[in-house]
């Protein structure tokens, strides 16, 4: 690391099939990514899934058992984190509680001996709109100004590469919304490559360009939020991204541009091009928004997909949409977001309603049926979200 | 920037908080106060009072009165500058020296032992241990085992160490070497307590802002700690500085080692020379006060504390 000048630039990250072990059980296993320079990754995935693990690697506060990581085309795997071109924000801010706010963002640059230290750690928070504060300690500080502290003091040091550990965690929505904007401006200002570990699909869909979606140590699916959101590849990245209807069934009939599945009865068509398995038991899905409610048996429509009759168990009004669940005999229970385009609820409970999609709104899964149970069993979207609830309650007990 | 849109958010402003007298208060606190006023105010009243008697016209040795006779305190210094002198360096030299070995075993048990609780616990007891044991019998033990017979000064002089004249009992190094043995665990617990606590997510936070392991020590470590350093200091260097037992020439000093504690024991004791002893006693402890409210003023660590 060059002493006495600042990173020009964002630099890309590559991890070359990095491995990490802990004593009884593996963080993460044959990792391998490339971060280009200049943009904002997201890595996403629930607690314990390994993203904070390799931020760390990458930060070098851990050392992985196999692998190598390059920074910029430097291998930097040998290197002590005071030697990487590397910042974090870290979840906890680690703000030293015996420095003014000021020596903190100044801390980084003292070490580097880079001139003038006070003055731009002054500017660097006048950047974070809390330079009227600088001679408090961080202590005296709100949750949100803490944050903007460590935020401060970590691109102050203009690093090639910044990491982000779930750095909006402890904010209100409120806050967090405008903490969203504020770091993608940020980014995109002064064009560093941004590494941003969370569990907030929201917020990794906001902010990132590209998305990578962690799960037990191996990344699912990678690519830009929209892709991730419209086709995604796994189960998993289909309920941890947003919500998903998802069936299962054997392919019945193939035609050049699509598959038909048959769900306990019900001919569901997907194109091929949406598939990622095309023959024997497939998983196939549809997003609830993508859903539309009948309240009797709408014609066939060749470019739409059927299913009903079913029975509305509930409705949920959540202001911009309402979200339906509704019971299908032999398929299971389906969610149905509908915007709220009138005034009161199009079905109420106990109704007997059908439900219809465009077909391009299909998407396939490369999951095999067979080697999980039925998604209702697991993981469906509620089991996700509970398990994200507790995961989070503890991550709030610990902190 | 927006963040002008939420900035009513910023830190509340600390309000001095609002003291209530409370009665309740006042009667709990009573028996404190009464047992401080009979045990700590009388007799430091009376210690003040005899350190300016005056010895009675034809009287007998230990015969004094009651007198403003400021005389005594000049007739001390003049007398025992060395031992004052002494005192306060051998004192500082046990502390540095207790400070130098408890922190990297305080840092071990608090830090690095984490992750073994059972590890920790039993250095812990072994820290605590020599409490078990009189620290006279201890201090007698290393008197022999730094005697001129015994088998560690017969092995330097074998080795030519040691000059075949020389001894280890009666000189600065026993004295100051007891005086920092006795008082390793009074810097090892303070130590400890403020370094269990240790965020270590600071430290790593200081090597990601490009701080070496030396600087992580130096900035973030030491400061983080200060409340312990300043306990165990405080703790090693006030009895350190009044000890007269590993001083005396019972246990490992000699004639030229004697400290302000010696000196005093000796003129309450043996010459019966209350004024002077009361004197020097008061010196003691003012000289101790004065550095200590500095040494507090200057590590400034009221806000980590």
């Amino acid at each position: 690391m060059a002493v006495g000048a600042f990173a020009d630039r964002g630099a890309d990250l590559e991890l070359v099939g990095i491995e990490k072990r802990f004593p009884g059980f593996t963080a993460i296993e044959n990792l391998n990514l490339t971060i280009p320079a200049g943009s904002f990754f997201a890595l996403l995935g629930p607690s314990g899934c390994g993203k904070t693990t390799t931020l760390r690697l990458v930060a070098g506060l851990e050392e992985p058992t196999n692998g190598r990581i390059l920074i910029g085309g430097t291998d930097v795997t040998n290197q002590k984190s005071f030697q990487r071109p590397v910042n974090t924000v870290f979840q906890s801010y680690a703000l030293f509680p015996h420095m003014s706010v000021l020596e903190n963002v100044a801390f980084g640059l003292r070490r580097r001996k880079i001139g003038d230290p006070v003055a731009k750690a002054h500017e660097a928070l006048l950047l974070v709109e809390l330079d009227h504060l600088a001679h408090r300690k961080p202590q005296q500080l709100s949750g949100g100004q803490q944050q903007r502290v460590a935020l401060a003091r970590a691109i102050v040091n203009r690093p090639a590469l910044l990491l982000l550990d779930e750095p909006l965690g402890a904010l209100d929505l409120k806050l967090r919304r405008q903490m969203q904007l504020e770091l993608k401006t940020i980014q995109e200002e002064v064009g560093l490559t941004f590494l941003h570990v969370t569990h907030d699909q929201e917020e990794a869909m906001t902010m990132a360009d590209t998305i990578a979606v962690m799960n037990k140590g191996r990344i699912e699916q990678m690519g830009e939020p929209q892709q991730l959101y419209e086709l995604p590849r796994t189960a998993f990245v289909a309920n941890f991204l947003g919500q998903s209807n998802l069936f299962t069934g054997p392919v019945v009939s193939t035609t050049s541009t699509a598959i038909a599945v048959d769900v306990s009865g019900q001919k569901i068509v997907v194109p091929l091009e949406r598939a990622h398995r095309v023959s024997g038991e497939v998983t196939i899905g549809v997003r609830p928004e993508k859903l539309t409610l009948h309240g009797e048996a709408p014609s066939d429509d060749a470019g739409r997909n059927l299913m009903g009759p079913g029975t509305v168990i509930d409705v949920s009004f959540s202001g911009v949409s309402t979200q339906y669940l509704v019971a299908v005999p032999g398929v299971g229970t389906l969610v149905v977001f509908a915007q709220n385009m009138a005034f009161g609820p199009a079905a109420h409970v106990g109704a007997q309603v059908w439900l219809s999609w465009n077909v391009d709104h299909g998407f396939g899964l490369d999951d095999d049926p067979a080697d999980s149970p039925r998604f209702e069993a697991d993981l469906d979207t509620k089991t996700i979200a509970q398990q994200r609830r507790s995961s989070l309650l503890t991550e709030l007990e610990g902190a | 920037m927006a963040f002008a849109a939420f900035s009513s958010t910023a830190a509340p402003t600390t309000d001095p908080v609002t003291r209530r007298r409370s009665p309740v208060a006042l009667f709990l606190l009573l028996p404190g106060i009464l047992y401080l006023v009979l045990f700590f105010l009388t007799p430091l009243i009376s210690l003040l009072l005899t350190s300016f008697q005056a010895p009675r016209e034809f009287g007998d040795i230990g015969q004094f009165d009651y007198a403003f006779r400021w005389q005594n305190y000049l007739e001390v210094v003049t007398t025992y500058w060395p031992h004052i002198v002494r005192s306060f360096s051998y004192a500082l030299a046990a502390t540095f020296f207790a400070l130098l070995i408890s922190y990297p075993l305080a840092y071990f048990i608090g830090v690095k032992a984490r992750k073994w609780p059972l590890l920790q616990s039993l250095m812990l007891v072994l820290v605590i241990a020599p409490f078990f044991i009189s620290f006279l019998l201890r201090t007698l033990a290393w008197k022999q085992l730094f005697s001129d017979e015994s088998f560690v000064v017969q092995s330097l002089k074998a080795l030519s160490l040691l000059g075949p004249e020389a001894h280890v009992t009666g000189t600065a190094f026993s004295v100051i070497f007891g005086l920092t043995y006795n008082f390793i665990p009074f810097m090892t617990l303070p130590l400890y307590t403020t370094l269990e606590r240790l965020d270590v997510r600071y430290l790593e936070a200081g090597s990601d802002l490009y701080a070496s392991p030396f600087h992580v020590f130096r900035k973030v470590t030491i400061p983080l700690s200060m409340p312990g350093i300043v306990a165990g200091t405080l703790l090693t260097f006030i009895p350190a500085a009044g000890d007269y037992i590993n001083a005396s020439r019972d246990f490992l000093g000699g004639t030229g080692t004697q400290m302000m504690g010696n000196v005093i024991e000796a003129n309450f004791l043996v010459l019966q020379n209350f004024p002077a002893a009361a004197a020097l006693s008061i010196i003691l402890m003012t000289v101790i006060l004065v550095i200590v409210s500095i040494y507090v003023k200057r590590s400034g660590t009221e806000e980590l504390l």
